[in-house]
């Protein structure tokens, strides 16, 4: 095995370490790193020749990028024929080593030269001394929490040492980065210097006589900001940070309390001890559910996914260079923004000059904002905003190789937007629409060349939505999919790649959540119960509030678009005549026209409207939370069976990103396929057959489901 | 069962809790320590008969540490031989205290007993003893914890009351206290605290407001909106999700004061009584605590009341007298609703929303004020009860002899 960490001895007696991990762009820690590690710290411990060492990175802007996540997972494993102890011990593997580093007797300093994050932090925060190079953009941070883990090698525990208690928590809890002069100012660092000097620097302490102590192993060390559950600031704190924690979370993300507990028992007692209790809540979080569903999905799956596993393998790289944009609206203004960002240049068309310059203007508000902010210099602005054409002519669309189209949704009138397109561009553009409701293939049928057309599904806000649903036609060819997929990848997003059908996939499924709360209003159940146990079950935002936000009157008319389309196969359910009632009858659109399931008083917050207890009395028997959530969590699933079964999708993985990044299905499960698994495949079923008799045929269990849970089956295999 | 009588009641005036508070210069085991002596002085009792002094304390730690009772006793001319235990049940210490000394006493196991509490909360702020269930990450994630305003709060919501409906009871409690000090009802068992030189430090209860007006009231900012939106309120909803929000009701006003304060009570058998040449004034007939869901916490107090009743073979229309802590005027609200009580007999003289709410105290103080109702208007029987941090509350039933 080619070695990682580069050891070399110079005349002053101090070693460098260079960290390398060979045909890796970044380094990430794994058993081998660790092994190579281990002998080394032995070796400098033992070896008098050597007077300390330097740990520093081989690769060009970057430290360490964290641990190998898959490693962590494999970890789960030892459970399956091991001991919770077994699980400890990987666990405890890299916090007992680090620890034995920083009290080897031998200074060690860390020069960090670029990113340095989680377990690459934990390195650093192990070391004696850690001079990190002066460019702003390095960012240190402890990201674990956003993947459902805890800083497990003594981040913990180090970090609140040095910093302080309360101002450590936000780093942890939420994952916030800092930069080489907030980790300066906040003790995290000792020195910032220019990025050649930073070896030196690291070189000159140890030889200036720095010490192999650290401060908490000093006699009387205190935590700085005050420590111990005797002090009332400390007790203010956790206090505070539990009720925090519970808001964001509502109980979904064990990470968060763990954090806590750790930071709380472990500040408490000596270094030793800590590491160990740090390192049993690491295990705790391995053994439940949430972190091995949101590192497959939120992590794994998601950076596959951007890589491009999707993309057809043969063919070239499709690199967009001029982007046609069709329809300067909304959705329109917001793409030609994502794309300008990624230096693409864009034609943004419209009927009217005056809405072109409109969606212009929109990326001009963006830019300046940005500037404003100093996240941007005005030069760097005014070139991106150089890249977008305002138009009404054809005949500027000449020389595109992507067109997205996003004009009204209407099969005519994107019919005649297609030929007057094809008229000027060439045969080799791609032509893709960002319809949310109508087929694909037929609306390719108004194209001459149907493999090349595709649908690029955007979600708004563009510029803050990751997701891009990639929409197949039954003719669509790999030429269109890979020139959509490098597309995405251009300008930064998360693709998932599905079939055409009624809806395609994010918006079918989603409708779902609405829907199933709109039936529980028919049934009486209280609002506010329904509402908040949407956001117990971890959904970006509750039920009806969403329904406002799509607005009743939408709701309705797609409704009657499928009722139309389907015909006889149309399944009438409750919920569409609490949408008839409150649209039709009551005239109540939603946030729109500030009446809608809530109430939008001007300058005042929205509540939910009480005329609903009017219009759908209070049933007298109102289920638990648990039951409405269930209710809310589990119809999204059968809904994303029953796309998987009709092969609107093709792999689970794709169902899960598009279902937490495309509308905010809970993210602590990982998504609805890998909820199921979790759940276990013939219990969610037997608990669906119970649903669907209490509630209705939404439940009924799709074929696809049936069999995998008399088979046995997972999802995922 | 032997049966258990108060023999006395005494308690300090209330001080203001705060560093301009007249007690705010008397430190806790003075004030425990002129409480006992006064139970001595007045009964003219030999100290050396009191098999125990029990005290209830909420914050017993610094100068409320280390069993209080033990060294005020002593300080109080009872003596080496008599031993002192601390118990601490939050809000109802002082009337557990009570029920305790009662509890040895029926069970045959002591004669004579002293039931007692004690709190100045000027000096050990509420809280200072810490604890998990608030701040420990992994008890308080698992029991759900929100300060106890957010739970009155909670209850006003859940039992339908608003804040007019609180405003409104707190006027009633000042109005009434008002009028019990104005008449003299309150002075046959007030100590007036001396001190050192034997000079008068405080002799009435100075928290009182009784020019409140509802119209004041009105203008007072709710104390937990601000704890609620940092997250309280989320956690308040976790539990009770048929609600769509907490509405914040309680404010300085509408909820009891912080004071300092120490109360007494000598508890003993029918034949100690007798050997001591006593006379009893009211029979300790049943008492009952029990636990309640945390997060709302203090919505146990109807349930406790029913619980001793049905001990007693009692059922309401039994009791001819009420008092409900006014830890929050949602709790006394709540029990009254709970019971289906008429106001006209809760709570008569006022309580601590007027006068407010020495922790460990408050307990024998309500209790002692039923019993000198009792007295004044020749009525029978009185219940007392109090919520309790943590979701438990406390009851006692008495009955005049």
């Amino acid at each position: 095995m080619t070695e990682i960490i580069k050891f070399e001895l110079d005349q002053d007696g101090v070693a460098l370490l260079t960290m390398d991990l060979p045909g890796k762009s970044m380094n990430i820690i794994s058993a081998q790193l660790l092994d190579e590690l281990e002998s080394m710290v032995t070796r400098i411990a033992e070896d008098d020749a050597i007077k300390g060492a330097v740990i520093a990175s081989g690769k060009v802007g970057s430290f360490v990028a964290g641990a190998d996540l898959d490693m962590l997972l494999s970890w789960t494993d030892k459970l399956e024929d091991g001991t919770p102890e077994d699980l400890f011990n990987a666990a405890f593997r890299m916090n007992d080593l680090l620890r034995k580093m920083e009290t080897c007797g031998k200074p060690i300093a860390a020069a960090i030269n670029g990113l340095a994050l989680g377990g690459g932090l934990e390195i650093c925060l192990a070391c004696h001394y850690r001079v990190v190079a002066d460019n702003p953009k390095i960012t240190l941070g402890f990201p674990e929490v956003m993947v459902g883990l805890l800083p497990g090698a003594g981040g913990t525990q180090r970090l609140p040492r040095l910093m302080g208690v309360q101002a450590a928590l936000p780093f942890l809890l939420q994952g916030k980065n800092m930069n080489p002069k907030n980790a300066l100012a906040n003790n995290v660092v000792h020195e910032v210097a220019p990025l050649e000097e930073i070896i030196d620097k690291a070189k000159a302490w140890i030889t200036g006589g720095g010490k192999a102590v650290q401060p908490w192993d000093v006699k009387r060390f205190k935590v700085p900001g005050g420590q111990g559950a005797f002090n009332p600031g400390i007790a203010q704190t956790f206090m505070g940070a539990q009720a925090m924690v519970q808001k964001e979370t509502k109980g979904n993300y064990p990470a968060a309390v763990a954090i806590l507990s750790c930071v709380y028992e472990g500040h408490q007692l000596p270094m030793d001890t800590a590491i160990r209790i740090e390192s049993k809540y690491f295990a705790t979080l391995l053994m439940g559910d949430v972190a091995p569903n949101m590192i497959r999905t939120l992590f794994v799956n998601k950076q596959a996914a951007e890589k491009g596993i999707r993309r057809p393998k043969d063919v070239p790289a499709m690199k967009t260079k001029k982007l046609g944009m069709l329809g300067a609206g909304m959705m329109g203004a917001g793409i030609a923004f994502v794309s300008a960002m990624a230096g693409i240049e864009v034609v943004l068309l419209d009927r009217e000059q005056e809405f072109a310059d409109k969606g212009k203007a929109y990326s001009e508000g963006l830019l300046a904002k940005r500037v404003k902010r100093k996240k941007m210099t005005q030069e760097k602005a005014d070139g991106i905003l150089a890249l977008i054409t305002p138009t009404t002519d054809y005949a500027d669309l000449k020389g595109c190789d992507l067109i997205i189209e996003a004009v009204l949704e209407d099969v005519a009138v994107k019919a005649d937007v297609t030929a007057k397109v094809e008229a000027v561009v060439g045969t080799d553009c791609i032509y893709a629409s960002n319809t949310s409701t109508l087929p694909i293939t037929e609306l390719a049928k108004a194209s001459r060349d149907e493999n090349q057309f595709i649908g690029i599904h955007f979600f708004s806000p563009v510029d803050k939505m990751p997701l891009v649903e990639i929409i197949m036609g039954d003719k669509t060819n790999d030429l269109a999919l890979a020139k959509a997929l490098d597309y995405v990848k251009q300008i930064r997003k998360t693709p998932i790649v599905v079939n055409d059908s009624r809806g395609f996939y994010t918006s079918r499924c989603f409708s779902t959540y609405v829907m199933e709360a709109l039936n529980m209003i028919a049934e009486g159940i209280t609002p506010a119960l329904i509402e908040n146990s949407g956001s117990f079950a971890g959904m970006a935002v509750g039920p009806l509030a969403v329904g406002d936000e799509v607005s009743l009157e939408l709701s309705y008319h797609v409704g009657q678009a499928t009722k139309k389309a389907l015909g006889d196969a149309y399944v009438v359910q409750p919920a569409d005549g609490v949408v008839e009632k409150l649209y039709l009858e009551l005239g109540r659109k939603g946030k729109k026209n500030g009446k809608g399931l809530y109430d939008y008083p001007e300058g005042g917050e929205k509540h939910l409207w009480p005329g609903l207890a009017e219009h759908f009395p209070a049933a007298e028997n109102q289920p638990t939370s648990e039951e409405v959530t269930k209710r809310l969590l589990y119809r999204q699933a059968i809904e994303v069976i029953r796309c998987f079964e009709e092969g609107v999708f093709q792999a689970p993985e794709d169902a899960d990103i598009g279902a937490i990044f495309g509308w905010g299905f809970a993210p602590w499960t990982g998504g609805p396929l890998s909820m199921v698994d979790t759940i276990g495949v013939k219990k969610f079923a037997a608990e669906c057959d119970r649903l669907a008799q209490a509630y209705g045929a939404g439940f009924a269990v799709p074929k696809m489901l049936r069999d995998k849970a008399e088979k046995g089956e997972n999802f995922y295999s | 069962m032997t049966e258990a009588y108060i023999y006395d009641y005494v308690k300090t005036p209330r001080g203001r809790g705060k560093a301009n508070g007249s007690l705010h210069e008397v430190t806790p085991i003075d004030l425990l320590t002129q409480i006992l002596k006064a139970l001595k002085d007045r009964s003219e009792f030999d100290p050396a008969l009191v098999e125990e002094i029990i005290t209830g304390v909420v914050a017993p730690v610094a100068e409320q540490g280390s069993v209080i009772p033990r060294f005020a006793g002593i300080q109080a001319g009872y003596g080496h031989s008599v031993p002192g235990v601390q118990l601490n049940r939050f809000c109802s210490s002082g009337l557990v205290a009570v029920n305790y000394a009662a509890a040895r006493v029926m069970s045959g196991m002591s004669d004579l007993v002293i039931g007692s509490g004690v709190e100045a909360m000027s000096r050990v702020p509420m809280g200072s003893d810490g604890g998990a269930w608030a701040v420990d990450p992994q008890t308080s994630s698992e029991i759900g914890f929100a300060p106890q305003g957010v739970g009155a709060d909670l209850m006003g919501n859940l039992y339908g009351f608003s804040r007019e409906d609180c405003d409104a009871f707190a006027i009633q409690s000042q109005q009434r206290a008002k009028a019990a000090w104005d008449k003299g009802y309150f002075e046959k068992s007030l100590v007036a605290i001396k001190d050192k030189l034997g000079m008068t430090v405080l002799d009435h209860d100075e928290h009182m407001r009784p020019e409140a007006t509802l119209e004041a009231l009105g203008g007072l900012k709710p104390s937990f909106a601000d704890y609620g939106a940092f997250g309280f309120d989320s956690i308040a909803l976790q539990r009770y999700p048929h609600i769509e929000k907490v509405t914040h009701i309680h404010h300085a006003g509408n909820a009891s004061g912080i004071v300092d304060g120490s109360a007494g009570m000598l508890i003993g058998t029918r034949e100690m009584g007798e050997t001591l040449g006593l006379k009893p004034r009211a029979k300790i007939v049943a008492f009952a605590d029990i636990g309640s869901e945390p997060v709302v916490m203090l919505d146990g107090p109807g349930r406790s009341a029913q619980k001793a009743l049905k001990r007693a073979g009692m059922t309401t229309s039994d009791i001819d007298l009420w008092e409900i802590n006014e830890a929050f005027a949602a709790v006394s609200l709540r029990f009254m609703q709970e019971l289906d009580l008429d106001s006209s007999n809760v709570n008569v003289n006022g309580g601590a929303i007027a006068m407010g709410h020495p922790l460990g105290a408050t307990g024998i103080m309500i209790l002692g004020t039923a019993l000198e109702e009792l007295e004044r208007t020749g009525k029978s029987t009185a219940l007392a009860s109090l919520c309790v941090g943590g979701g438990m509350a406390t009851a006692t039933i008495i009955e005049r002899v």
